[in-house]
């Protein structure tokens, strides 16, 4: 298939149409959208038919340096699932995990897709990407990752980074960093970004941001470039322990009266206050928990640097420094500089007395 | 390096730095100065001398009767602004939690009040810091005996105050920002804070103690 005959491949309600999806499941999927989006109900109809009319795209995925948990994550997904996604919504043309194909012969289908669908496919991009000892400590196929990543971003139409990794370059771009990771963002700046950040994202909120792009494009973002309609409130914020945390009820230790009673936890390090992200409202597993339901406070896994922010289990307002000794430096330094200012100033005062005396005596 | 990064981490170190330098320095150079010699035998001896310093930190901490008329009002809004700060800094969650891990203790027994609480303690707080302002600019020798030190300090104590509101209330924009900015108005207050006088939080009881202790002990024994 050409690109030009990639132009005419179905819409995405043309082969909904052939597989026999009815318009109240479509409308049900677009509906769950929407409302995961926090989208007015009266938007759902022109979400429907923007989505319907949208032809179905080309997925290229792909991982870098990574740990496949965003993946893990993403074939988890409730609303829409992953499978209604491939089959429905997109064509998920390269993924090395998932595909069946190794190799030589997934190398080839990845260009191949490339080609055909050269400057509308989406990329996906999973994990960091190393760039110390220009970029050797990242390679696959014969290519650093560098190399793989501008050469497929060349013909993308959109980058979507899944993960805290592909975001801000998570746990490879923690102190101090042996493998200069970065994000995307950092690479490529003639691409239209959207960040899904996560250790790993929501599964919910990856194929939701996905669904809403090829609906009606890139949406609306944040200064990090995550989607505001997920990222635009604080676990803070939309926590169901907030009204603990109003009236001064804090857990203490993971095990007193206030843990068990379901207490705020900002004393025991839940980085809520400063972490934008959905898991408070969208929940994971298809809604059945999240991690401070569970009795953990918020890593932050969706904010840049998460892993440099102090202890998991230091407050958002701890210090981020470590005294070697420069504090009790400047008292023994500034009681010295007192008592020589002070010895100066009796000097001068006794040379001043003495002059008076003499002055009073001739 | 994020805002939030850099006030939590290298200037907050910088600030307790500078802080601590010039506390000290200005506490051991004031301690050090020596006293006057006294010639004559003491009036009274030493413990009456004591009472006489505690007596003036209470008798001086107190509108005098004479002009309570005129400066009740001024003294009573002083007083409830500090009283005001001193309560979110040392009652509110999340300058306790601060302090505990600035310090590094645990201290359970360490008392917190509920933040709506504190809340409506901060606007209170700040509507006395206004009428105090206020105060200071419309009153004519307060305005007199101002000058950039007070304002500069008032300046910084304003952005203090406003941020840690918005931060609680989460207006004005993301909270991390709010934050750091809240943050790095406290680390401008602890870097000014030894040049200024605000050392007086310093100063003020010893030297009302120290002003009744003298004035116990000078003059002749009879």
């Amino acid at each position: 298939m050409s690109n030009q005959d990639h132009k005419h491949r179905p819409t995405i309600g043309q082969i909904l149409d052939e597989n026999g999806v009815g318009r109240r499941r479509f409308l049900k999927y677009c509906a769950g959208i929407t409302a995961l989006m926090a989208m007015p109900p009266g938007m759902t109809a022109a979400f429907a038919q923007q989505l319907r009319a949208a032809r179905r795209p080309t997925i290229i995925y792909m991982p870098f340096q990574e740990c496949t948990g965003c993946l893990e994550s993403l074939t988890r997904s409730f609303a829409p699932t992953l499978e209604s996604l491939i089959f429905d919504t997109i064509s998920l043309d390269y993924n090395h995990t998932l595909q069946a194909a190794a190799g030589h012969a997934a190398e080839e289908a990845r260009h191949e897709a490339m080609k055909q669908a050269w400057g509308e496919y989406i990329l996906i991009c999973d994990g960091s990407i190393p760039t110390g000892l220009n970029g050797q400590y990242g390679a696959s196929a014969g290519h650093s990752f560098i190399d793989q990543l501008k050469e497929a971003a060349e013909g993308a139409a959109a980058i979507v980074a899944v993960g805290a990794c592909a975001s801000f370059g998570g746990v490879g771009a923690a102190y101090p960093n042996p493998t200069g990771a970065v994000g995307v963002s950092s690479i490529i700046k003639d691409r239209p970004i959207i960040n899904v950040p996560g250790c790993p994202p929501i599964p919910e909120v990856m194929t939701g941001t996905l669904v809403s792009f090829l609906a009606s494009g890139v949406p609306e973002l944040d200064d990090q470039l995550r989607p505001k309609a997920f990222f635009g409130n604080t676990i803070h914020d939309r926590c169901y322990r907030r009204r603990f945390y109003d009236r001064g009820l804090f857990a203490e230790s993971f095990d007193d009266e206030g843990a068990r009673n379901g207490w705020c936890l900002y004393k025991l390090g839940c980085r809520g206050p400063t972490t934008y992200n959905a898991c408070a409202t969208i929940k994971w597993n298809g809604g059945t928990s999240w991690p401070v339901e569970s009795g953990h406070g918020c890593l932050g896994c969706s904010e840049p640097k998460f892993w440099d922010q102090g202890g998991f289990y230091e407050p958002v307002t701890s210090k981020l420094f470590r005294d070697n000794g420069q504090i009790a430096g400047a008292a023994a330094a500034g009681v010295a500089v007192g008592a020589v200012a002070a010895l100066a100033a009796r000097a001068r005062k006794n040379k001043l007395a003495g002059k008076t005396d003499q002055e009073k005596s001739s | 390096m994020t805002l939030l990064e850099f006030s939590r981490g290298p200037m907050l170190h910088a600030a307790l730095v500078i802080f601590v330098f010039g506390v000290l320095w200005r506490l051991t150079t004031v301690l050090l100065l020596g006293w006057r010699k006294h010639y004559s035998e003491a009036r009274n001896p030493t413990a009456r001398a004591v009472t006489g310093g505690l007596i003036a930190v209470g008798n001086r901490s107190w509108p005098h009767p004479e002009f309570i008329g005129r400066t009740a009002f001024g003294e009573a809004v002083g007083y409830g602004y500090h009283i005001g700060l001193f309560a979110i800094v040392l009652l509110g969650a999340p300058h306790v939690v601060f302090w505990k891990n600035l310090f590094g203790i645990n201290a359970s027994w360490w008392y917190t009040l509920p933040s709506g609480i504190i809340s409506v303690i901060s606007i209170v707080t700040i509507f006395l810091m206004l009428i105090a302002t206020i105060r200071r600019m419309r009153h004519p020798p307060l305005r007199r005996i101002s000058n950039f030190d007070d304002w500069f300090s008032l300046v910084i104590l304003y952005v203090l105050m406003i941020s840690g509101v918005m931060a609680v209330f989460g207006i004005g924009g993301r909270y991390e920002i709010i934050l750091a900015i809240h943050i790095i108005s406290f680390n401008a207050l602890l870097i000014w804070f030894p040049f200024s006088k605000l050392m007086h939080a310093f100063y003020i009881f010893p030297s009302r103690f120290i002003n009744g202790y003298m004035h116990e002990k000078k003059g002749a024994a009879s």
